[in-house]
């Protein structure tokens, strides 16, 4: 049986789960569907946003063909993928306005990053391991194929560095690396620029912090200092100085 | 081309070499132009990052080997070249930055543009250690103002004797945490001023455009607001027609005749692998303090048989690089914070130049503090440990589900850090030199390093952590990380991470003690020129760049004039 109908076969089982399937969304880019992925169950994944597999961005020649080179690998076993994509779900879930992991294309994220930082391969995939093990010691089926009930059961025995069990120490490390990319891999998308609300990264003119938050922290700018700083509305007149090296425009 | 005898080559297109370049072509001079990266401009789409959200990159902008400072930073090189290794003598750990590219790392430096003062000329008189350069401010300043003028620069003037004065660019408006900071600094008695930097708050001409605020300089400017070589000088120079530029172009050496005079250079053309060679009356180098000194190293011949230059045997001695700490803290005062565009010009607003006297500290020399922190845009390591503050909270860190965007929320932008760059001690035992048996792709010998810091940089560095701390926690903030101790040397920096390379030809009167004479022109042959930071006696508390653009300035003035007298 190969991986792939091994999981769907064990999955056919299961009456919550009628399709777990990793469908593209067609055409969908990054994070502008919102959720567009649809799933019977709020907590088990069928899909999630493709992310491209091709950008275009000042690389070099050399850059470009690495990307490529990384695009054309596969990483992870289905299993893998899969098990990646419900702990992402878990960690940013779905039941948002602006989206979760899944929205945003966490399991391609972290495909991506495994090929791209060599160091994140053997902790991820003996992460997943891990948890199927401890599954199945505890609940007698891998990760995956557990009650929503025995995934949370697990990850919340694993998801706090204070726990000192030492037989947990592999999984709480692996569940740390897990939300550390969830959320990097989504608040760097647009979803998570909306989420954060971020608002920078546009030419703009900074004339210094708004007065009411200023207010609201006790600041102020003081004048001495102001004297030396730009008057934006002659930002355009060209510079001159007199002899005493005053700026005089 | 190839036959065309020019007046001037000059090797490398940073920040010594575009200065040269712009100079030479001016004042009519024919100069061939060689740089061993390829054509680079900001403005173009393809070469532009400025402005990229990080989605436009599937590793969302984290660094890869030939992307050390991330995947949209401007360098194109790094650390770690293809083909072109460098090597450690012992238990050295120098890191050897190299740009790559045409405006060398003017592309994506932080644009920090301070003068030398006064005492930085003649530390020896000071502390009677080191030398004292053979200059003092007075025979830069009327460089470094007109540097100011012609490149712009912002700051503020404030009569420091030290720190001196210039033809400044009024400043942008502080940030909210840097006005954290100015209080906390204010209560400690430390000084703090504006920045001073190389990026256009106001026009200067009608080339380059004026700022627009959004934080990227080191991905480097597609509107040419902030300084670049290649943007602010070699491209104008190029208009000229008096520049012919070669670009993938690696010189391996200097060519020298019989008298021992250059008659030019030999390089080999990355794109075609074959070597070529350039002819012309002078050569002025420019490829960066340690790729200078491999060039001379790297040309011996009967007359020069250690190499140009090098009779004294000091080419690639004293190489010293800025010393470096840093420290952060949470400023719990900045949860929950309002969220708004800050992201202003690239790096910080204030700065506190060295404040102290070290006539009073078990240190010689001084070092000056950087201000960090802010809601910088998400990229790669963003939500790292997001909840990690709740530590000081009372609060359980970890978790996951829908709060976690509530931490990342409370924390944005609740940060302070503090970088600090001093001034280290140049040691004669501090050196690069010939690999003996190591070549580059191109067959090329290679450096190898040789570099200890001395008891003076490591207690400069303790000191550095105590400043730090202390100001941080004037600032309101709650310090992160552990306090690194003497067995992490208090966190200094290795050497060459600063990246100020400086001093491995330096200049002096004395040529059994030094390379070049005050205009960089080398003491065995006076048709041969280094403007880059190779000439540096010391380094000062200050970064070199502003110098590097003085004193290239300077030496091109001369060279002219000695051309036109038919000296050289
Ligand atoms: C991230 C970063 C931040 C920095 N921040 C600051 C700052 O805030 N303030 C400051 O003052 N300084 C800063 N610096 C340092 C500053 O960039 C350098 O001091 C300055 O660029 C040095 O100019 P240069 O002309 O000596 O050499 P470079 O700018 O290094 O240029 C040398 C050029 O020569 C070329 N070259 C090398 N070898 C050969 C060869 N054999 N043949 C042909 N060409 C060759 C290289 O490809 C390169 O283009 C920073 C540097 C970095 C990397
Ligand atoms: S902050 Fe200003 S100078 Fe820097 S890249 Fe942006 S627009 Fe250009």
């Amino acid at each position: 049986m190969s991986e792939s109908s091994e999981i769907k076969h064990s999955i056919e089982r299961r009456d919550v789960l009628k399709a777990l399937m990793l469908a593209p969304v067609a055409g969908a880019m990054l994070a502008s569907t919102g959720c567009a992925w649809v799933s019977e169950s709020n907590k088990q994944p069928t899909r999630w946003t493709r992310l491209p597999t091709q950008y275009s961005y000042a690389r070099t020649d050399v850059e470009k063909q690495r990307d490529a080179e990384l695009f054309a690998e596969t990483f992870f076993r289905e299993h893998e993928l899969v098990t990646i994509a419900v702990l992402c779900d878990i960690i940013l879930p779905s039941d948002h306005e602006n989206g979760g992991a899944l929205a945003a294309g966490l399991p391609d994220f972290v495909e991506f990053m495994a090929k791209d930082r060599e160091h994140y391969k053997l902790p991820l995939r003996g992460g997943v391991a891990w948890l199927d093990n401890y599954s199945l010691d505890n609940f007698g089926a891998r990760f995956v194929e557990a009650d929503i009930e025995q995934q949370l059961a697990i990850c919340d025995a694993i998801a706090y560095p204070d726990v000192q069990d030492e037989a947990l120490q592999p999984g709480i490390a692996f569940f740390s690396l897990m939300r550390n990319m969830t959320l990097t891999g989504y608040y760097t998308t647009e979803l998570g620029f909306r989420d954060l609300g971020y608002v920078g990264n546009t030419p703009n003119i900074w004339d210094g912090v708004p007065d009411e938050v200023l207010a609201r922290h006790g600041k102020t700018y003081d004048a001495e200092w102001l004297t030396k700083c730009v008057d934006q509305s002659r930002r355009n007149i060209t510079a001159e100085w007199d002899d005493e090296m005053n700026l005089i425009t | 081309m190839a036959d065309k005898e020019y007046d001037i080559i000059v090797v490398g297109s940073g920040a010594g070499g575009g200065m040269a370049t712009y100079q030479l072509a001016n004042a009519g001079l024919t100069v061939a132009l060689v740089e061993a990266g390829g054509f680079y401009d900001p403005a173009a789409d393809e070469q532009r990052t400025q402005l990229r959200n990080p989605w436009e990159s599937p590793r969302r902008g984290a660094s890869t080997r030939r992307r050390p400072f991330g995947d949209y930073n401007a360098c194109i090189g790094g650390w770690d070249l293809d083909g072109e290794p460098y090597t450690q003598k012992g238990d050295t750990e120098f890191m050897w930055w190299r740009g790559r590219m045409l405006g060398g790392r003017t592309n994506h430096w932080g644009r920090i543009s301070l003068r030398f003062g006064p005492l930085d000329f003649k530390r020896r008189d000071i502390d009677g250690l080191g030398e004292n350069w053979p200059i003092g401010y007075e025979d830069v300043k009327p460089y470094y103002d007109k540097v100011d003028k012609l490149i712009g620069v912002f700051g503020s003037n404030e009569g420091l004797y030290n720190d001196p004065d210039g033809f400044f660019l009024p400043a942008p408006k502080p940030r909210l945490h840097e006005l954290y900071y100015i209080d906390g600094a204010r209560k400690l008695n430390v000084p703090v001023y504006p920045a001073r930097k190389s990026m256009l708050t106001k026009r200067i001409n009608d080339q380059r455009g004026v700022c627009y605020y959004c934080g990227q300089c080191s991905r480097a400017c597609s509107i040419h607001a902030d300084f670049s070589s290649s943007t602010a000088l070699i491209y104008p120079a190029l208009r000229g027609g008096k520049v012919d530029l070669y670009t993938d172009s690696m010189v391996r050496e200097v060519i020298t005749d019989a008298s021992g005079k250059a008659t030019g250079v030999s390089y080999i053309n990355k794109k075609d692998k074959k070597e070529y060679a350039l002819k012309g009356r002078i050569v002025v180098l420019a490829a960066s303090a340690c790729s200078s000194a491999r060039i001379l190293l790297n040309s011996k011949s009967a007359q020069h048989e250690n190499g140009l230059g090098n009779s004294s045997g000091h080419v690639g001695r004293y190489l010293h690089d800025s010393t470096g700490a840093s420290r952060a803290a949470f400023l719990p005062e900045l949860m929950n914070r309002d969220i708004y565009n800050e992201d202003g010009v690239g790096g910080m607003h204030v700065y506190t130049p060295w404040w102290l006297e070290n006539a009073a500290l078990d240190f010689p020399r001084g070092y000056h503090l950087e201000i960090g922190g802010g809601m910088g845009m998400p990229s790669y390591g963003f939500g790292f440990a997001a909840n990690q503050y709740n530590e000081y909270l009372g609060k359980r860190v970890g978790g996951y589900g829908n709060g976690l965007r509530d931490d990342i929320r409370r924390f944005y932008g609740a940060r302070l850090s503090i970088a600090c760059r001093g001034e280290s001690v140049p040691q004669f035992d501090n050196y690069c030199e010939l690999d003996p048996t190591v070549v580059d792709e191109w067959g090329i010998p290679v450096l190898r390093f040789n570099y200890q810091w001395t008891d003076y940089e490591i207690n400069q560095a303790k000191h550095m952590q105590d400043s730090m701390e202390a100001l941080l926690e004037a600032s309101g903030g709650i310090l992160l990380g552990d306090k690194p101790g003497v067995e992490r040397n208090y966190g200094l920096a290795k050497p060459g991470e600063i990246i100020h390379e400086v001093g491995t030809t330096r200049m002096g009167l004395d040529p059994k003690t030094s390379v070049t004479n005050e205009f960089g022109q080398l003491h065995d042959a006076n048709n041969v020129f280094v403007v880059d930071a190779g000439t540096f006696v010391s380094q000062a508390d200050k970064n070199p760049t502003w110098t590097i653009l003085a004193l290239s300035w300077r030496a091109s003035d001369y060279i002219a004039e000695q051309m036109k007298q038919q000296n050289i």
